[in-house]
């Protein structure tokens, strides 16, 4: 073994795999305890990092007990309508405040960046309030209106940097072409923007499908629950916790973020850190 | 086919001054260049007649109409910009269609002349090609194009050609002019390049610090500069200045420098009588500088080579007088030699001289 | 009208209604207000009003469902007098800063170890994201499972291996529990603090490090006067987001141990929403958040400043 390898292992390889080791473990932790029976979960004298007979009773618990699969329609019915709400307005938003450029855009394009620091825990008692005004308390309409206050200013943010990206003579051309502000807009600008478009859709969608604090505070009605909220809520009564199933909904629950994710991995990462840059 | 007139036009950035009270009248069918260093506002004043900048105030015509207010979709010209702008999600047929497209013309006019004008450009064969799978050269072509098939009354380049290497622009330098002889149609161009400028222009409107400097046939700036501008900013290399006095002696009238003193021949003498100042610049281009055998008294100057610059048609030598530097053009068949001394004799009719007060030219 | 003589040269195009609606929009003031409206309008509505509402509600004794009166400072001063309050505030800032801590310390070091480049290099980029985006409440519940005294894999392997002669109650003692619950915010921070860097660190041309090596600095003096310079606006901005979410988190804290034992792990926002949502207590409970306003004032003003600088 050449002194380079060595050097390598240890200033690469070595701290690599021991942050993916911490970094990957709960996951580990969580898919093995999904397949487990209950005898083999408290059973101190196996090995818990095996599973020793997988079972398919906590999937099959999950789904005829409890009304997993409603939660996870309500969760996709959210996601999806507040993602298409928030990713038309930030649209329009950014292009306007990018390149628009009227009077007040720039006030406008900071305070909606700013609006993404506010965290729900300052906004949901006010929020609780006005939802019980607006009598959309205990309903799922109130998650579709609401989700985009964090929405908004990240896809906007987001879309932004990727318009200032765009050579402005093509918009130009367009107009000497003959094209009206709003034929440029659909015609030039949205079809170069689809990758940014498509990031900060998987963003909202992601972001919507975790939300957690106003799910949790808005809906009471058990059909209504999305799934991070029903899972914990109806899962977990007093003392009692049923560990397979709630791991096995866990899992569950993070299949169509993961999967969106790793479709989209690289417009994840150009959201994220495109977002982070500007 | 349309005039373009501009009248006092002014643009302001808040407190920048871009055009100042810009007046020019361009007739029917010409081909006019905007040329000066950047930020003098040769840009900004092309794009104020394409509608894509505001006007502070003044007036726009075209074809003596205001456009002031009309947006660029209305004005009836075409532009073709520094970085072409092709729209990367279309083929060049349909870069090139897009204009005739919105102005819903019908299906096979459109074919005919995007065809048509594909043809004149050499491009026939990129029609279904996206801008992406296209050299510089050839996307320059499809800006070109789709300007062309709208048939506009007036097109407008913004340095078209600097994105291309040496040896290309040259090339498209000729290519378009050739176009303007065919399409007979009014272009503003707009360019840093004082070459581009001489080699394309019917006439040239040199600009600086958002003010007209000069309009003129590329000639005519040439060889009368209206001031010291000009004088140095068109020809390459520039014309040397130098600050002189005048003095006035018996045998006629002299320029006396730091270095050097020369009689100034008698046509010119008696123009600079009336001027009331005894300093003056005075410029004179590089080759107009040759080399002398031997010194002759008021006619010759000595100088010191400093370095040589052998192109092969000709040479520059860098050389010095006293602190001045200055360039002269020699034949390849020159002697001079780095730290030799050499005699130069100015051809003293081709002198300009300009006011030391406000640079113009004294006549 | 010169508009109408323009028609002329669009065959085909008449004017009417369409025409004249999207002639308005050519004018950039009104087209932009157009666009940002929806967005403007959502944001006010949801955001910009909730927020004042919210402080003005901590200045009232609303309960659920009800409207209040206004008590004035009120509910500050029980709040400042109860000892309960000094104690969340104290592990707030004490969550805070540990977690945030050892997030960017490594986040960062695995920003680092990760950029270069190696097989795999994108698949064990999308891996690392994982933590940052599986839902927060869903890891959570792992993380709860992997605290359970007597079944956690963690013990286990430390009594097989004779670290520890007994359970541990990672959940049930306050101060193991304060710092199970910092372990898994830094495990699911770190991703956010690593990519956003690694895309820092991948725009510092590597001719710099070069001219630096030429120089003569070593590793450590590389890193010290190129990286960190270069990277520091990003390590700003990067460190100033995760301090504004880690103050106000909740979903963590609430799944795991809502607060105990013996409310040594409730935050500003956990116990804000134990006393406005179970306890119906909205004034209070809006009293209990505005705490985070500032920290949330003082995010906004970093942010300003380092976009101003980029500016």
């Amino acid at each position: 073994m050449s002194e380079k390898f060595v050097e390598r292992m240890i200033k690469f390889y070595l701290p690599l795999f021991i942050f993916l080791f911490f970094l990957l473990f709960p996951f580990y932790w969580m898919f093995i305890t999904a397949f487990k029976s209950d005898a083999e979960l408290y059973n101190l004298k196996l090995n818990p990092f095996f599973i020793h007979e997988p079972t398919f009773k906590n999937i099959l618990m999950l789904f005829k007990e409890t009304l997993f699969n409603r939660w996870m329609f309500n969760t996709f019915f959210v996601a999806i309508l507040a993602t298409i709400l928030s990713l038309s307005a930030s649209l329009l938003a950014a292009y306007a405040i990018q390149r628009v450029r009227f009077r007040g855009s720039g006030p406008i394009g900071i305070s909606i960046f700013f609006g993404y620091l506010v965290p729900p825990t300052i906004l949901f008692i006010p929020l609780a309030a006005i939802i019980f005004q607006l009598k959309i308390w205990d309903s799922l309409w109130s998650l579709v209106l609401i989700y985009p206050t964090f929405l908004i200013p990240f896809c906007t943010w987001l879309l932004m940097g990727y318009f200032k990206s765009i050579p402005k003579e093509m918009e130009e051309c367009a107009m000497i072409d003959g094209a009206s502000r709003l034929r440029v807009f659909w015609q030039i600008v949205v079809p170069l923007a689809l990758p940014g478009i498509l990031s900060a859709g998987i963003f909202a969608f992601t972001l919507s499908w975790n939300e957690y604090l106003y799910a949790l505070t808005f809906i009471s009605t058990t059909t209504l629950k999305t799934a991070p909220v029903g899972l914990i809520t109806e899962l977990v009564r007093g003392d009692v916790y049923h560990w397979g199933p709630l791991m096995t909904g866990a899992l569950l629950a993070s299949v169509p973020v993961a999967l969106v994710y790793s479709f989209f991995v690289e417009h994840y990462v150009a959201g994220m850190t495109g977002a982070l840059k500007e | 086919m349309a005039k373009v007139v501009m009248e006092k036009l002014n643009k302001h950035f808040g407190e920048v001054k871009a055009v100042r009270d810009f007046d020019l009248e361009i007739p029917d069918k010409e081909f006019v260049v905007l040329v000066g260093p950047s930020g003098c506002g040769k840009t900004t004043t092309l794009r104020m007649v394409a509608g894509l900048e505001d006007i502070t105030s003044g007036n726009i015509y075209i074809d003596d109409k205001v456009v002031n207010q009309l947006p660029p979709k209305d004005r009836d010209i075409a532009m073709v910009f520094q970085n072409y702008a092709l729209y990367p999600h279309m083929t060049v047929y349909q870069n090139m269609a897009f204009g005739l497209t919105l102005r819903k013309f019908p299906k096979a006019e459109i074919k005919q002349r995007v065809k048509e004008a594909a043809e004149i450009l050499n491009i026939g064969e990129l029609l279904e090609r996206k801008p992406k799978a296209l050299s510089g050269g050839q996307r320059q072509r499809v800006a070109v194009g789709r300007a062309i098939v709208r048939k506009p009354k007036v097109f407008l380049f913004d340095e078209p050609l600097s994105n291309l290497d040496a040896k290309l622009r040259v090339q498209m330098r000729v290519e378009l002019k050739k176009l303007h002889d065919r399409l007979q149609t009014t272009i503003i161009y707009v360019t840093h390049d004082q070459v581009e400028a001489m080699t394309m222009g019917d006439c040239i409107v040199v600009m600086k610090d958002g003010l007209k400097q000069q309009v003129g046939a590329p000639l005519e700036l040439y060889f009368r500069p209206a001031n010291k501008f000009v004088a140095g900013f068109i020809g390459s290399p520039a014309m040397n200045f130098m600050e002189g006095e005048l003095l006035s002696e018996q045998g006629g009238l002299f320029l006396q420098t730091m270095g050097f003193k020369l009689k100034i021949p008698e046509d010119k003498a008696a123009k600079l009588k009336s001027y009331p100042e005894k300093r003056v610049i005075f410029g004179i281009r590089p080759e107009d500088l040759p080399e002398a055998p031997a010194a002759i008294p008021n006619e010759t100057i000595e100088v010191v080579v400093e370095v040589l610059e052998p192109l092969g048609s000709e040479v520059y030598l860098d050389v010095k007088v006293g602190e001045t530097s200055l360039i002269a053009r020699a034949e390849p068949t020159t002697k001079a030699k780095p730290h030799f001394k050499l005699y130069l004799q100015p051809v003293l009719e081709n002198m300009r001289f300009f006011s030391i007060r406000d640079e113009k030219a004294l006549f | 009208m010169r508009i109408s003589e323009n028609i002329a040269i669009q065959p085909g195009k008449r004017p009417g209604r369409r025409w004249r609606w999207s002639g308005l929009l050519e004018d950039r003031t009104v087209m932009g207000m157009a666009f940002v409206a929806p967005a403007v309008g959502l944001l006010l509505l949801f955001l910009a009003y909730p927020l004042i509402l919210g402080i003005w509600l901590g200045f009232t004794d609303t309960v659920v469902g009800g409207t209040g009166e206004f008590i004035g400072l009120a509910n500050y001063i029980s709040l400042l007098n109860d000892a309960l309050f000094w104690k969340v505030t104290y592990y707030t800032f004490l969550y805070t800063g540990a977690a945030v801590f050892f997030k960017l310390l490594l986040g960062f070091a695995l920003a680092i170890v990760l950029n270069r480049e190696f097989r795999a290099k994108g698949f064990v980029r999308a891996i690392v994201l994982l933590p940052w985006i599986i839902p927060t409440v869903l890891s959570a519940i792992c993380f709860w499972w992997l605290y359970d005294t007597t079944f956690s894999g963690i013990t286990w392997v430390l009594m097989k291996i004779g670290l520890i002669g007994h359970k541990i109650d990672y959940l049930g003692d306050p101060t193991n529990a304060r710092i199970a619950l910092i372990v898994a915010n830094v495990w699911r921070g770190i991703p956010f603090f690593t990519i956003g860097l690694l895309a820092g660190l991948q725009t510092i041309n590597p001719s710099l490090y070069e001219a630096a090596s030429i120089d003569g600095a070593g590793g450590w003096h590389r890193f010290r006067h190129v990286t960190l310079p270069l990277i520091s606006p990003l390590l700003a901005v990067v460190t100033t987001f995760s301090t504004i979410w880690t103050f106000a988190d909740f979903q963590l804290i609430w799944v795991i141990t809502r607060g105990g034992p013996a409310n040594a792990t409730h935050l500003y926002g956990t116990l804000s929403f134990q006393r406005a949502i179970p306890g119906g207590q909205f004034g209070e409970g809006a009293a209990i958040s505005a705490f985070i306003l500032p920290v949330l004032m003082i995010s906004v003003w970093v942010c300003y400043k380092y976009m101003r600088r980029e500016e």
